[in-house]
């Protein structure tokens, strides 16, 4: 069960403003969603390790060595705004995220 | 600093791994270039690109692992950890969650109080973020700028368990780790350009009591010295605190270097949650035990292996081990010295002294002077010979370490060969005695260590170039025949 709450703490860590009314929708929809997956309790899974992939590759590496940069003007041709070669963004006022 | 609460501290340390090229991308991660010049599609984040981990970063993670005692993971992945803040231009940064590459390690550092064993819960690899730049002051400031080219550079977070109970122990801690990764040369650990950063957690108890209190996290600490500081103010201000029982805020508290205390940064409104996830766009490690002890294997001689060696082989006193393996390039040069030159001693006092003498009226590093340990060794076998006197060997000494040229062709081109030469000296010796009659009276009546005043007139006069023995002796069979 999702409720109201943790709709609105979820919409908080993703930036989301939500009205009260699209609270109260999502918090069914997510609930709904949830209660669905719990299906897959139903199987009994004790002796299989947790899946983080799922093809069975590993150790993909490359070589430490440097290869041509993007060029500079394309680097920066999707900034809405640019200043001195660096992206410009809105005043950060949550210093301490970092 | 009292009997009556425990320190608690934990240090999180960040060092750049010295790669030439990103962890996840082929960019250059050469620090001081043009902004955003070293940025491509994979560390600006756009859609569609996909990271390849770079083989070096875990290699030197592994390396670092290894010689800080942990245990190496033989199946370990990379993480999404996600937050909005523009340093990090996907939204999230790819580190390591559940499975670090290596846990479970130990240092042991040396204070007053003896030996302490201090923890390593972890460390796992991970990439840098961005670097902003606000525009104006922090109030007025209508924007930030960011540059990405820092974006991606490989990084280890070293987290150690809090088992630190002093400052002090806070710095030796540190202080032993840069070594380490500088012996291994994973890291140039330069503070300065912030390829090492270390934040702090801080927290008292009451002797005895076992739950922690509630802890500090201290940030923008740039020196070892900046952090010994912050915690020790910050141990005083806990005390102060529980002291008149006031609460202490969990917050994060940066240093402020002018005044010397910390500020609050604002208390965390919300708990982070960073909603990790396993990385899809990369595919897990595995380390066999044959790769790992290939690793094991080909680790260079740490710092505290070397000084025990220094110890027992050269038969040189613990201090001078000590200062001699403060740095990798130190103690290679002591050696490649000692190996053309058989007195460890002598030429430990020529290191300690006149080497590290000029280094640092110079701050200079070794690798920026022109002198090696073959150099010092000959000039070393001048003065053994008789050429010149120790005297006129610092002046050969600082000539070889500006400029690199054998000791033997400044001698000639300067005209620094000790006078040995008995007519000549004689000479000087008959003048000396001539022109200072009451000293040769004082000695006469037993005040023999007026003789060092006679020695020292000959030697101002040849401008330090006479050999001091044969002078010392002359004076006494010539006042004895008085």
């Amino acid at each position: 069960m999702i409720d109201q709450k943790e709709v609105k703490y979820i919409a908080n860590l993703a930036s989301l403003k939500l009205s009260e009314d699209q609270v109260k929708k999502f918090s069914k929809q997510l609930s709904d969603i949830l209660d669905y997956i719990e299906k897959l309790d139903e199987l009994k899974t004790d002796n299989i390790r947790p899946t983080s992939y799922t093809v069975p590759v590993k150790n993909v590496l490359r070589d430490d060595v440097v290869k041509d940069s993007l060029d500079i003007k394309k680097v920066l041709k999707n900034a809405p705004e640019r200043s001195n070669n660096q992206f410009r963004v809105p005043k950060i006022m949550d210093e301490e995220k970092k | 600093m009292d009997n009556k609460y425990e320190t608690i501290i934990g240090l999180e340390v960040h060092v750049q791994l010295d790669t030439d090229s990103k962890i996840f991308c082929s960019c250059s991660t050469e620090f001081g270039r043009e902004p955003n010049t070293n940025t491509c599609p994979i560390c600006l984040g756009l859609p569609g690109s996909l990271p390849v981990l770079n083989k070096k970063a875990v290699d030197y993670l592994l390396m670092t692992g290894l010689a800080l005692n942990c245990e190496i993971a033989s199946y370990s992945k990379f993480d999404r950890k996600n937050y909005f803040y523009p340093d990090l231009p996907k939204a999230y940064q790819i580190s390591q969650y559940d499975l670090p590459l290596a846990k479970n390690g130990h240092i042991n550092v040396k204070t007053k109080e003896g030996e302490h064993r201090i923890g390593i819960t972890r460390i796992h690899l991970e990439e840098d973020a961005g670097k902003l730049i606000h525009e104006g002051s922090i109030d007025s400031s209508s924007g930030s700028l960011v540059d990405y080219n820092r974006t991606g550079v490989p990084l280890a977070e070293i987290v150690s368990e809090p088992d630190i109970r002093t400052p002090e122990q806070a710095r030796e801690y540190l202080k032993h780790l840069k070594k380490t990764l500088e012996y291994l040369k994973v890291s140039d650990c330069n503070m300065e350009e912030g390829s090492l950063r270390c934040d702090a957690n801080i927290s008292l108890r009451p002797y005895g009591q076992k739950e922690f209190g509630t802890k500090v996290e201290l940030k923008n600490m740039n020196s070892f010295k900046a952090i010994e500081k912050a915690l020790e103010y910050e141990q005083k201000r806990q005390r102060k605190f529980i002291e008149s029982n006031k609460d202490i805020i969990q917050e994060t508290r940066t240093w402020d270097e002018n005044k010397n205390i910390t500020i609050s940064m604002r208390g965390k409104e919300e708990a982070n949650d960073y909603r990790y996830f396993p990385e899809p766009d990369l595919v897990p490690i595995e380390i066999d035990q044959e790769s790992e002890s290939k690793i094991k294997d080909n680790l260079p001689e740490l710092p505290n292996k070397r000084k025990n060696r220094f110890i027992n082989k050269y038969n040189i006193p613990e201090y001078d081990a000590e200062v001699l393996t403060d740095t990798r390039e130190l103690a290679d040069f002591f050696e490649d010295c000692v190996l053309e030159y058989n007195d460890p001693k002598e030429v430990s006092n020529w290191v300690m002294g006149e080497f590290l003498r000029l280094i640092n009226e110079e701050k200079m590093s070794i690798s920026d002077t022109k002198i090696n340990g073959k150099l010092l060794a000959d000039m070393l076998k001048l003065i053994e010979k008789g050429t010149i006197s120790t005297k006129i060997a610092k002046t050969v000494f600082a000539e070889i370490f500006y400029t690199g040229k054998s000791p033997k062709d400044i001698v000639e081109e300067k005209g620094l060969k000790q006078i040995s030469d008995q007519d000549k000296l004689e000479e000087i010796v008959k003048d000396i005695i001539a022109d200072n009659p009451d000293v040769i009276e004082d000695i006469k009546n037993g005040k023999d260590r007026a003789i060092g005043f006679l020695v020292g007139q000959v030697m101002k006069e040849t401008k330090g170039k006479a050999n001091p023995q044969m002078v010392n002796k002359m004076f006494k069979e010539k006042i004895k025949q008085i």
